[in-house]
């Protein structure tokens, strides 16, 4: 067994979350850069330089590119090999988390109970998934996602009959009812297949890929590269003020599912879409 | 063409700015978002008064990172409009006149802004780093315990905002979707 401490954990998990805040990553950043240089309507073309400039700010001041620092989203990938020493894990990528919201000055947005609307005043707890895997490695990605884009996500319940021209339209019709409240350009993150929740969780799964990067499969390649065309003839454009920059990509990932099902999940992310990796 | 507004900011003025100016806004505006309407309005409900002056108020809704030592604020763009528009129009009918958020607004509340003579700005969703450097100074002056929910009186400088829908009723996302829908 390799064995790894809690405190490494903690250190790791606390640079991510103030790192992914405040320095966009390279691929999203380009990706605005680029659509500047094609964006046809004047005010999408300034909500798009202010964007930038904006990202330039962030990282040169080590300040959060958006306000909402989100709910800290992280993925673990444990090797089955490796033995965590001096606590849990839980706890530790929370006190990660707890740390780092509070240290790099990040907005604390999470409140106890969905009713009882009370701040837990440290961000936690982070919303955690575990995959077990072969090997002594720990890889630990974070997410931190905002609320705006969040709150535009879908899941469509479809039938096989629908097919894959159905899916397509689901996806389309949760950009359309999105607009501009996801601060667009977006990128939009889908899971097929599954059941209810493991869509749902192919679909934030599939923001974690790199902006230009498609799936290995032709038919989910094929569909991403068309529903990017698609959602960028809406008009929505950037900050949903006209033009044909509303996406800059178009993930999908997949899944085995029911012989009754087929479940299209929609989770729809801003241009802070935010990743950072690390592997102890 | 950028127009400069003032705030608070009269129906005269508001009435003025049409949907698509470019405008920089200067004065006092107060942040208020999701918990902090709803309890200045329940507030209201007990008191009869509200945490500041409504008439001509304008209400930026936003919810600041904190502040690093030596900075007004921190990071403080604007968050997503709609989840406010329920108590949009009972504020406009107690006399504010401007709203800064960004995204769609409902029916109830666009016809509350044509009675009311009420304007909706919006500012650069995920801009908060350029924005806040345009927040010259920020007090709490209501629901501290709320925390990035309080309630801050703002003196801004040249807050850059668009007219999204204007006291008549016109709606900047609805034209410009449709003037670059290819679909």
């Amino acid at each position: 067994m390799r064995q790894i401490s809690t405190q490494k954990i903690i250190e790791e998990v606390k640079k991510m979350c103030i790192s992914s805040n405040c320095n966009l990553n390279s691929d999203i950043y380009n990706a605005l850069k680029e659509a500047e240089k094609t964006e046809p309507s004047p005010i999408g073309c300034e909500m798009l330089r202010q964007l930038i400039e904006n990202a330039g700010i962030a990282k040169n001041e080590q300040v959060p590119i958006c306000q909402d620092t989100g709910l800290a989203v992280v993925f673990v990938t444990i090797g089955q090999e490796v033995h965590i020493t001096d606590g849990s894990l839980t706890d530790a990528i929370n006190e990660g988390v707890r740390q780092g919201y509070t240290e790099g000055y990040l907005r604390k947005s999470v409140v106890k109970d969905p009713f009882i609307r009370v701040n837990t005043g440290d961000n936690t707890p982070a919303i955690i998934h575990y995959n077990i895997v072969e090997g002594d490695k720990l890889k630990i990605e974070i997410a931190p996602k905002g609320a705006g884009s969040e709150n535009m996500s879908k899941i469509f319940m479809l039938k096989p009959a629908d097919g894959i021209e159905g899916a397509k339209e689901a996806v389309l019709s949760a950009v359309e009812a999105a607009g501009p409240n996801p601060c667009p350009p977006m990128i939009v993150g889908v899971g097929c297949g599954g059941n209810f929740e493991t869509s749902a969780l192919l679909a934030k799964k599939a923001l974690l890929r790199p902006v230009g990067s498609h799936s290995s499969l032709e038919h989910i390649k094929e569909m991403e590269i068309e529903l990017l065309e698609k959602i960028n003839k809406t008009g929505i454009g950037p900050q949903g003020l006209g033009g044909r920059t509303t996406a800059l990509a178009v993930n999908i990932e997949t899944f085995a599912t029911h012989i009754a099902c087929m479940p299209i999940a929609v989770n729809i992310s801003c241009h802070v879409t935010r990743h950072a990796v690390c592997e102890i | 063409m950028e127009i400069k507004v003032t705030a608070p900011l009269t129906k005269e003025d508001a009435a003025k700015l049409k949907v698509g100016d470019i405008v920089k806004i200067t004065g006092t505006i107060y942040t208020a978002r999701d918990a902090a309407h709803k309890r200045m309005i329940e507030d209201y409900g007990k008191t009869g008064r509200f945490p500041f002056n409504m008439e001509n108020a304008v209400i930026y809704y936003a919810g600041p990172a904190p502040a690093k030592p030596g900075s007004v604020i921190g990071p403080a763009g604007p968050t997503t409009s709609y989840r406010m528009d329920s108590y949009a129009p009972f504020l406009m009918d107690h006399g504010q006149t401007g709203m800064i958020g960004k995204g769609a607004r409902n029916g109830q509340v666009i016809d509350s802004m044509k009675k009311n003579k009420a304007v909706y700005f919006a500012a650069t969703g995920g801009a908060a780093a350029l924005i806040s450097s345009h927040i010259k100074s920020a007090e709490i002056i209501a629901y501290e315990d709320l925390g990035a929910e309080a309630v801050r009186k703002l003196y801004v400088e040249d807050f850059p905002a668009i007219v999204v829908i204007d006291t008549e009723g016109n709606n900047l996302y609805e034209t410009q979707k449709a003037k670059y829908r290819t679909l």
